[in-house]
């Protein structure tokens, strides 16, 4: 057992655990994008970068791949920690502005406008297709090839393997295809359809339906 | 150009079957065939019995595999900076010409292809063309025709 500060809150967590399973387990909610519990941690996407406090110094790291330390102090939403991922979201939203995923946590977070120049290719190599395919169905049809900018996910020779099940697990569990954002234009990099969106004319009264239609407001049905 | 197995297997057999050596086992059937022909590649995973995309993710990682087949003659230009400052893309130009492919390219004889890299760690040589892994260094666009005729005579360098 080791024992750490999160957000100024003393707690205990098991030898070989992660600050963000830490976290989690206090109720602390940690935005995460490449994370997922059944899958190993990779460390990808850097949504989930939490403050590291040492002395009077500092550092920004990854809690899904950080590992609980005896005497760590962490801030998982300090200033420098929301300014950071703030950067981060938009930068993955300017190479994938469609994905819904991406734009409702650009909503949460406040975001209104991406800094960048939108480029959409579609995948943030989050490699959760990969590794799923690899870990949970033992198959590893699909990887990755190439690198730097041309890096991206396919199969060996752009040929269905023999591997492939079919099981659609990639395609399920991508950010990005997983519901793509139906929203029309997007005004600075960012969707208006949802939480963005300043007066919706036609609803009366807002459910927080979050049936993001586009940037004309909410569509009744 | 087909590869044989018999050869791969040799290859893979070499080291020993080890996950581990699955670069310098792509580096053997490189420099083989001058390229990674599929069935190769096929072969190498079922032997190591690794899923085929990891080894062609390593095959297509690295700069110094090919997937599509090259010509018999491997010619570098070097567009790094220092070579690049020394008129190097004047070189390229010219190879270009002579050759009359881009980087990237065969000639269609198969003879030669054509690539471009940056930096070989021997600025002080430059601009460097390199020819079947023979450094020809302060190139000038007059002096390749030379360089690529040694290469023709001597193809292995
Ligand atoms: S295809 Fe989807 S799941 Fe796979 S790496 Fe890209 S964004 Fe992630
Ligand atoms: S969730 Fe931690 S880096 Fe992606
Ligand atoms: S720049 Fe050409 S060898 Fe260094």
């Amino acid at each position: 057992m080791v024992e750490l500060t999160i957000d100024g809150v003393r707690t205990i967590a098991l030898e070989g655990t992660t600050v963000l399973e830490a976290a989690t387990e206090m109720g602390i909610i940690i935005p995460t994008l490449c994370y997922h519990p059944a899958l190993s941690p990779y460390g990808a996407c850097r949504v989930c970068i939490v403050e590291v406090v040492k002395g009077n110094r500092s550092s920004l790291e990854a809690s899904c791949t950080l590992p609980v330390e005896d005497g760590q102090v962490i801030l998982t939403n300090s200033e420098k920690v929301r300014k950071t991922r703030e950067l981060i979201v938009e930068l993955l939203l300017a190479s994938c502005p469609n994905s819904k995923t991406l734009q409702d946590m650009a909503a949460n977070m406040g975001i209104n406008k991406v800094r960048f120049k939108i480029k959409d290719r579609g995948c943030i190599l989050c490699g959760l297709c990969v590794r799923y395919c690899k870990e949970q169905m033992k198959s590893g049809g699909i990887g990755f090839i190439g690198r730097g900018t041309s890096r991206r996910v396919a199969t060996a020779f752009d040929v269905t393997p023999e591997e492939c099940r079919n099981c659609g697990g990639c395609e399920w569990i991508c950010p990005v295809c997983e519901r793509a954002c139906t929203a029309g234009n997007l005004i600075d990099g960012v969707c208006g359809g949802c939480q963005n969106l300043i007066p919706v004319e036609t609803c009366p009264v807002c459910t927080g339906c979050s049936e993001s239609v586009g940037p004309q407001g909410h569509k009744v049905y | 150009m087909k590869s044989d197995c018999e050869k791969v297997a040799a290859i893979v057999i070499k080291y020993g079957g080890n996950h581990d050596s699955l670069i310098s086992i792509l580096q053997d059937i490189q420099s083989e065939y001058h390229f990674l022909p599929e069935d190769a590649l096929r072969a190498v995973a079922s032997q190591l019995d690794l899923p085929l995309i990891q080894v062609y993710g390593v095959a297509t990682f690295f700069k110094a595999f090919s997937l599509k087949q090259r010509g018999e003659h491997m010619v570098s230009v070097c567009l790094g900076t220092a070579c690049h400052v020394r008129r190097a893309p004047a070189v390229l130009d010219e190879v270009k010409r002579q050759l009359g492919i881009e980087p990237g390219e065969t000639t269609e004889d198969m003879r030669f292809s054509l690539e471009t890299v940056n930096c070989l760690g021997a600025c002080a040589l430059g601009p460097i063309l390199v020819v079947d892994g023979k450094y020809h260094g302060q190139m000038s666009p007059g002096k390749i025709k030379k360089a690529l005729r040694k290469g023709k005579r001597n193809p292995e360098g």
